[in-house]
């Protein structure tokens, strides 16, 4: 069994409840941090431990903490990233509903270190019955003062407030979160100023995502020092991964960063293998905007290397041969999918949630669309393949906001893996529609295509 | 216009801002609204959300037209919300979206005639290891067959009468 640190107690009974965390050694950190550490110190654990953003970019969060401005007398704001939106992510959502004092202990702390006394969780609106359970459980700290005024004799105040959204995955980017905090649309902003000097209602606002947050609960636990004893290299501590897609066992697995994919899909422990038998087509392992991989350079790098599940190794080859590890969203395709089917339900996404702000993005998601559409029914032409390549080239790197390069990701590397797979269904439609092409040669892990010049 | 209950509810939400901040509450209130006045924002409901938040109704129509669980439009008593993005896609949520078509005899973005029931496709909603899935309400009915939607159907049509 792989270590655990956020979910080691979280098959406890009633552990959703403050009485059950809290006998279990809940607001432990909390504690300790409030009454013997100060802020400078718990920065410094965090630091040491090596955290980086579970949000999708991996960003050190000690670093990021360090950035925030402190004018005189002007609140900071800490905003929790609840907005989990990314096709494939669906951690968060298991920690706030089952493990709910994890992540207001985590808050706490979080706050107490960056200086603030407000803090807001942005959750996606859809997860509609969440706010409940994270309203109950603020409720049970406060009355065990644990928020509110003067924290345990500290003189530390904090208040916590739950705020829903109400439909776009763009409000996942930090500048949009912070826009519809404020009542308006989510249209990103542009930066610099970046939110750690001007970010809510103008004041140094630090956003992070849920299981950032909760993690630096562990990390004062054990110290940020044995905390960066777990996994590998750069890729310290432990990461919740979301499998889906067609494998036995789909769910939220916490896994230590040194472990390989290949035993993250297989073992019994997590994935389980592939669903009815069947054998694996291809993964995208970090959420839909991730580089799918063919399951011959998943499994191993280029050079030969066995594929680890850590930030380092699924970026091993760049975007040639690699790919990355994002925010954790592992969707798996056994051989009877269809790349290109796959491929239009993600352009669709992008197309149905690009705030419109920037042409390349709003015009070219819509492109792809309808260009694979037509691939996907028979439809397409051999210079379509081209033409798609050519709409990504040209939004990747020239908007706003990161939403247009997610967008362009998936489909260059679908074309980028499975070219032959397009060209099949623009020369066989008929076949096309009515049957998936297969594995071809994308299933054999021993046979490492030569890296295609891109 | 909101009971007293809700209109507590209200300022308690504007007062989780500061001072002057109170647009921020446009979002929980447009969702409060939008459950007490039949499952959809009129053009009066929104005029009168921006009333009680001392905003002009045009900032209210902006927020209101951008996020995609606001209604326009009257939809039916129950909402079937499917989603169709790639992992839920991969796990047949294509079938599961024909087979509701079928038995309801509606196409997707209709309601059926007595008003119970809409059908809408939706983006990925962060159940994509429970799918196919659906959001009914203010929950998510998870690992859908065609059975299960029978049953659901039937849960919804028990409920109306
Ligand atoms: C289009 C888009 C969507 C995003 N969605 C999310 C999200 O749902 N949850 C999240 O935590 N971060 C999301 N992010 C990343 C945030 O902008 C931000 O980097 C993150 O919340 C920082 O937290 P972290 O450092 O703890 O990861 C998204 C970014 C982009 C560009
Ligand atoms: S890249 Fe797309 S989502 Fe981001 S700001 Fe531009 S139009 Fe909006
Ligand atoms: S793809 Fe359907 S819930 Fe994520």
């Amino acid at each position: 069994m792989g270590r655990k640190l956020l979910f080691d107690k979280a098959h406890i009974e009633g552990i959703r409840y403050y009485d059950v965390y809290r006998a279990n050694g809940g607001y432990g950190s909390a504690e300790k941090a409030l009454k013997s550490m100060t802020p400078e110190q718990v920065l410094d654990e965090v630091k040491k431990s090596g955290l980086r953003g579970r949000g999708g970019a991996g960003f050190p969060t000690g670093m990021k903490w360090s950035f925030i401005a402190k004018p005189e007398g002007v609140p900071r704001y800490l905003v929790c990233n609840a907005d989990e939106s990314e096709p494939g992510t669906f951690k968060d959502r298991y920690l706030m509903e089952f493990i709910p004092h994890l992540l207001i202990e985590g808050l706490l702390i979080s706050s107490y270190t960056l200086g603030c006394n407000s803090c807001y969780i942005y959750i996606r609106g859809e997860y509609a019955w969440i706010p409940d359970i994270l309203e109950q459980a603020i409720a049970e700290a406060k009355k065990n003062g644990w928020l509110g005024k003067n924290i345990q004799g500290t003189g530390f105040d904090l208040e916590i407030y739950v705020q829903r959204g109400a439909g776009a995955y763009i409000c996942g980017e930090e500048t949009a979160l912070i826009e519809s905090l404020e009542g308006k649309r989510g249209n990103p902003r542009i930066k610099p100023p970046f939110p750690a000097v001007k970010g809510l209602w103008d004041c140094p606002t630090v956003v992070n995502n849920v299981e950032t947050l909760a993690t630096v609960v562990p990390i004062l636990r054990i110290g940020g020092d044995e905390y960066a004893k777990y996994g590998t290299g750069k890729s310290t501590g432990t990461k919740l991964i979301s499998a889906c897609g067609n494998i036995n066992k789909p769910g939220v697995y916490e896994i230590e960063m040194n472990i390989s994919v290949e035993e993250f899909i297989y073992s019994d422990e997590y994935c389980g293998g592939i669903a009815n038998g069947k054998r694996l087509k291809a993964c995208i392992p970090g959420g839909s905007s991730v580089p799918i991989l063919p399951a011959n350079l998943l499994l191993k790098t280029a050079k030969g290397e066995q594929r680890m599940m850590t930030y380092e190794s699924l970026a091993d080859g760049g975007f040639a041969t690699g790919t990355m590890l994002g925010s954790g969203g592992f969707i798996v395709l056994d051989e009877d999918q269809c790349i290109v089917k796959n491929t239009l339900t993600f352009a669709r996404f992008y197309h149905h949630e690009s705030c419109g702000q920037c042409s390349p993005c709003r015009e070219g998601t819509g492109w792809m669309k309808r260009v694979l559409h037509n691939i996907e029914h028979g439809k397409g032409k051999m210079s379509d393949i081209d033409l798609l390549w050519d709409i990504q080239r040209k939004i990747e790197g020239n908007t706003i906001c990161p939403l247009g390069d997610a967008a362009a990701w998936p489909v260059a590397a679908a074309i980028r893996h499975f070219r032959d797979e397009f060209e099949w269904h623009v020369l066989h439609p008929d076949e096309a529609t009515k049957r998936n092409y297969g594995l071809a040669h994308y299933a054999d892990p021993l046979e490492i295509a030569a890296p295609a010049a891109v | 216009m909101f009971s007293e209950e809700k209109l507590n509810k209200v300022k308690e939400i504007i007062a989780r801002y500061p001072q002057g901040k109170q647009k921020s509450a446009l979002i929980p209130v447009l969702h409060l609204a939008q459950e007490e006045f039949g499952g959809w924002l009129s053009s009066e409901t929104m005029d009168y959300v921006a009333s009680l938040l001392q905003i002009t109704s045009i900032e209210v129509y902006e927020v209101a037209t951008f996020y995609s669980m606001f209604n326009l439009q009257p939809v039916g008593k129950h909402v079937f919300e499917v989603c169709q993005t790639g992992p839920c896609m991969l796990r047949g949520s294509d079938q599961i979206i024909d087979y509701i078509k079928k038995k309801l005899d509606i196409g997707v973005g209709e309601t059926t005639k007595d008003g119970l029931f809409t059908l809408k496709t939706v983006e990925c909603l962060g159940a994509c290891g429970y799918a196919p899935m659906m959001q009914l309400g203010k929950h998510y009915r998870e690992h859908l067959t065609p059975e299960k939607v029978d049953a659901i159907i039937e849960e919804c049509r028990a409920k109306a009468n």
